[in-house]
């Protein structure tokens, strides 16, 4: 076995070393009955040329949303990872490192993370962000954990712009605390006023921006009636890319900024994993969850960086903890401050504007087909259309042309017949001119 | 470029100290590097773009307004910037990681070929299912081998890390319960001995925690556990074999105790690694157990994640899994996304944004895959060897904590070093200087001193000989009253010891423009 260093000739010295006769005796402490020799339902070792086979067959079942045209979003989106970041993260002093709880050899991940929180503080025009959670839904569930902390108070709204899977997720985690949540229905048209449900019993709001319909919002009046109320803005961002080009929670006011980072240096892999991202003010830092990072000097007077305040988390504090968790989204962070870093100021503004540009030409464009409206004034990369038909059966229509249409909202509401018949859209840089004339062509032959 | 920034940082060189000065800082292939934001070129960038096509402005009054302020830098930059950087790092390529409880083996590159096919890396999670057969088939074979490993019906694939995966197996637990109108059990048992996600997770859950003490001989104290035992426990959470290495040698009267008190069995995973392929836990009598890819199945743990964290269930708690899964259609695959599809089954709700960590899952499946049921069998062995060979090889010289054989980790404490003025983290440090990433330190809490040293199976005889005649060495220095040089430890790395003191007192967490005027 290829992976396995011990000869037959090391493990009978090594026994012999230890002083027992057989591995078996290593392992009396298991009960007879629990020493399993049946046959398990499972193949034997295979070669690395098989296995690759193996998993290639199964990649080739799949059609790639990377190699069709595809216009999904709806939380995860398709954008060019620059070939130098998987190059760097594949390092193996990167990707074979475990977390970094001895700083002094530990520098690189523990740089690089103070790297990324500095790049998630600035994108969010917040004061300060932790080392990434699991993923943007985990990380709003997190946030309206920590609004209950910080306030003291456990009535929660949540926008009907925000993805039902945040939504989701964010019920589930707070089941059986002590919190009761309102969720609002779809709010398809962008026109939800959420200041009217914030009251002095009220610990946040949690809207989405871009909305999971794609509409913009300024929440600066919402933001502020929760400040008048003693209540905190919880703001989303499902599409890190966006905050290139459109205005950051943090110019709101909001008082906690989570977000999906996926957009930035990790691949779509059918949903994970990914990395979320959370900020706030410093002066909630002591209830933040995660992981932190921060810079301190070695005895030899030199800066560096050691994971710190740890006393917020569950090894020090076990049921008294913050949050239960343990790790972060390490290598995708780091995909994230690397692919951040290429783009740097300028980049990244010009790849938010070209995403912006590509989808508003594309909303123009399908716009002027027969049965096709499109729901929004304003959008920054993800749009939403009303169709004259259900959206599911025209998605898979023109899958069979290996086009891939879009989320049918009704994949996220089965339970909203109103919303049958649309369509999110999502263009990046990567849908150039020919995938959005297959996509318009296609749309309207099938729409006949 | 604006490359003033002084590289050596912004302290005084401690009086005495022995760094040796070099211009810029770099000591030979110790290279200094500053942060990304002060190699700013304004106007830089490492990526060139397409031409953006003509189209109306629809962001309006919504478009972002002033700097952002990040730094601009090329490619070449940028990628010496992160080369740099890596170099401070240790990682298991370079050497053993003898990290106790958190099974540094090696990751096969493989896994990081096959997770990159076009077919996988490229496939959105919104996708129609009809279009994305090899991957719901892939989820699929991975919950086979899960379930056939452990012994158990069913497995929750979504959870995210192994801390996410106990949440997920104690919501299960907390949702049967409910199911079975039982509003009165919400104490869990949880030993001294586990890993602070097992009471955090529980409180979490809307329960309290309840410590049972160990025995003498690092186990769960049988008579403690049984007076605990009533009307009111939910459920136990136990790690086997536990952090102290040792397999619960009473764990099937435990678990049938416990279920004739009416509470469930939450078996912590994060050790399976020392009997993949030799014992199921389904035999145990356990209710759910999550396992880590990143430990048992070697997926990277990149720097601290990602991880992945499925839960293996009974038939009690399979119900309640939560959202979405994979089942069986007709010739092909399907997803169940939402809770008026999912038939009888009461999923207690959905715990991730999609389906999984999809990467993880093609990783964790190429692993089992090259091993096969035989390989795995003896990847335990084999780390139950290595431990043992660790073992025997120091406990002259070391104090070990509780009476051998152990399992894949040997657990040792600080009665060695007593009157020697060296401490565990003296000593962990110390090693450091030797090429070697130290052992868990200071856990488990139920000895002083703790050092959890856990080889994994890929470690050679060869490389276990050279870390036993390291640790040897340094144990008879500390012993012969050599108390400076442990205490002054690291001093041939990137950086010596850090004042994590100030680090905590005055938090500084990001990179500030007029921090570094």
């Amino acid at each position: 076995m290829r992976y396995l260093p011990l000869t037959d000739a090391d493990r009978k010295a090594m026994l012999a070393r230890i002083g027992v006769s057989s591995i078996d005796s290593l392992f009396r402490d298991v009960p007879e009955s629990a020493r399993f020799d049946g046959g398990y339902g499972l193949p034997d070792h295979m070669s690395e040329m098989e296995v690759g086979r193996h998993i290639g067959a199964l990649a080739a079942r799949n059609m790639a949303a990377g190699s069709v045209p595809s216009f999904l979003g709806a939380g995860a989106y398709r954008h060019h990872v620059p070939a130098s970041v998987d190059h760097l993260i594949q390092r193996g002093e990167f990707l074979t490192a475990y977390t970094p709880y001895q700083p002094e050899i530990s520098q690189g991940t523990l740089q690089a993370l103070f790297e990324f929180q500095t790049q998630v503080a600035l994108l969010t025009d917040m004061e300060v962000a932790n080392a990434s959670m699991y993923d943007g839904a985990t990380a709003c569930a997190e946030a309206v954990l920590m609004a209950g902390r910080v306030t003291r108070r456990k009535k929660v709204v949540l926008s009907g712009g925000l993805h039902p899977h945040y939504r989701d997720v964010t019920q589930t985690q707070s089941s059986y605390l002590d919190i009761e949540i309102a969720g609002m229905g779809p709010d398809l048209s962008g026109e939800e006023d959420l200041s009217g449900l914030v009251d002095d019993d009220t610990a946040c709001v949690v809207v989405q921006n871009p909305t999971v319909f794609g509409h913009l919002h300024d929440y600066s009046e919402l933001a502020a009636r929760c400040h008048d109320k003693g209540a905190l803005l919880v703001a989303v961002v499902t599409e890190v890319i966006s905050l290139g080009a459109v205005m950051p929670p943090g110019a709101m006011g909001a008082d906690i900024v989570v977000a999906e980072g996926q957009g930035l240096g990790n691949p779509l892999g059918f949903g994970g994993p990914y990395v979320g991202l959370f900020a706030t003010k410093q002066k909630y830092v002591r209830q933040m969850p995660g992981r932190l990072c921060g810079q301190t000097v070695d005895d030899d007077g030199r800066r560096g960086w050691v994971l710190t305040m740890s006393t917020r988390e569950q090894h020090i504090r076990r049921e008294k903890a913050t949050s239960n968790i343990c790790t972060n989204a390490g290598l995708c962070s780091l995909a994230f401050t690397i692919h951040a870093a290429l783009l740097g100021e300028a980049g990244l503004t010009e790849l938010a504007q070209l995403n912006h540009a590509t989808a508003s030409a594309l909303a123009e464009r399908l716009g002027k087909i027969d049965g096709v409206e499109v729901v929004n004034s304003h959008f920054f990369n993800e749009f939403a259309l009303k169709l004259s038909k259900p959206a599911g059966e025209v998605v898979s229509a023109l899958a069979d042309r290996d086009i891939l249409a879009g989320v049918p909202a009704a994949r996220l509401y089965p339970d909203e017949p109103a919303l049958e018949n649309v369509l999110l859209v999502a263009a990046t840089e990567c849908n150039l001119a020919a995938e959005c004339a297959a996509f318009a062509d296609g749309l309207a032959e099938v729409l006949q | 470029m604006t490359h003033s920034t002084d590289l050596r940082g912004r302290g005084e060189a401690v009086e005495g100290g022995d760094a040796i000065e070099t211009v810029l800082g770099h000591r030979g292939l110790q290279l200094e590097e500053a942060l990304i934001f002060e190699q700013d070129s304004a106007g830089s960038s490492g990526v060139d773009l397409p031409t953006a096509p003509e189209a109306p402005d629809r962001l309006g009054t919504f478009r972002r307004q002033g700097r952002i302020g990040l730094p601009g830098l090329s490619e070449p930059e940028v990628v010496r910037h992160y080369t740099r950087l890596s170099q401070k790092n240790y990682a298991i390529d370079m050497g053993l990681y003898p990290l106790g409880s958190c099974t540094m083996k090696h990751n096969p590159r493989l896994n990081e070929a096959v997770v990159r096919l076009p077919g996988l890396a490229g496939a959105h999670p919104m996708q129609p299912v009809e279009t994305v057969q090899g991957a719901l088939a892939l989820i699929d074979e991975l919950a086979h081998w899960l379930k056939e490993l452990t012994g158990m019906p069913a497995v929750a694939m979504s959870p995210a890390a192994g801390a996410h995966g106990e949440l997920c197996g104690m919501m299960c637990i907390r949702a049967a319960l409910d199911a079975r109108g039982d509003s009165k059990r919400r104490r869990v048992l949880v030993p001294e001995s586990a890993h602070g996600t097992n009471p955090a997770t529980a409180a979490q859950c809307g329960f309290t925690v309840d410590p049972i003490p160990a025995n003498a001989k690092g186990r769960v104290d049988l008579a403690a556990f049984r007076a605990k035992l009533g009307d009111d426990v939910a459920a136990l959470m136990l790690t086997n074999p536990n952090t102290c290495g040792l397999f619960e040698p009473d764990i099937i009267a435990i678990g049938s105790d416990l279920h004739e008190a009416g509470g469930y069995f939450y078996c912590d995973g994060a050790n399976f690694n020392a009997l993949v392929g030799r014992v199921r836990p389904g035999d145990l009598g356990i209710d759910c157990m999550h396992i880590n890819l990143h430990k048992t199945f070697s997926t990277p743990h990149g720097g601290g994640g990602p991880g992945a964290g499925p839960v293996v269930l009974s038939q009690a708690l399979a119900p309640h899994a939560p959202l979405p899964w994979v089942v069986h259609s007709g010739d092909g695959f399907a997803l169940v996304e939402h809770e008026g599809d999912a038939g009888d089954a009461k999923p207690f709700g959905r715990l991730k944004g999609f389906h999984g960590q999809m990467g993880m899952f093609v990783r964790a499946l190429a692993y089992m895959l090259s091993h096969g049921k035989d390989g795995l069998r003896q990847v335990a062995e084999d780390a139950v060897l290595n431990a043992n060979y660790v073992l025997a090889g120091l406990e002259d010289v070391m104090t070990v904590s509780f009476d051998g054989p152990c399992m894949h980790e040997v657990l040792f404490d600080d009665r060695f070093l007593k009157g020697s003025g060296v401490s565990t983290l003296d000593f962990a440090k110390a090693m450091i200087d030797e090429g070697y990433h130290p052992m868990t330190m200071y856990f488990p809490l139920v000895v002083h001193g703790a050092m959890l040293v856990e080889p994994t199976e890929t470690e050679s005889k060869a490389g276990l000989d050279a870390f036993i005649e390291v640790m040897r060495s340094l144990a008879a220095r500390a012993k012969a009253g050599d108390a400076d040089s442990f205490i002054s430890a690291p001093r041939l790395t990137p950086r010596r010891r850090l004042d994590e003191t100030a680090a905590a007192r005055k938090p500084v967490l990001r990179w500030r423009e007029e921090a570094a005027e």
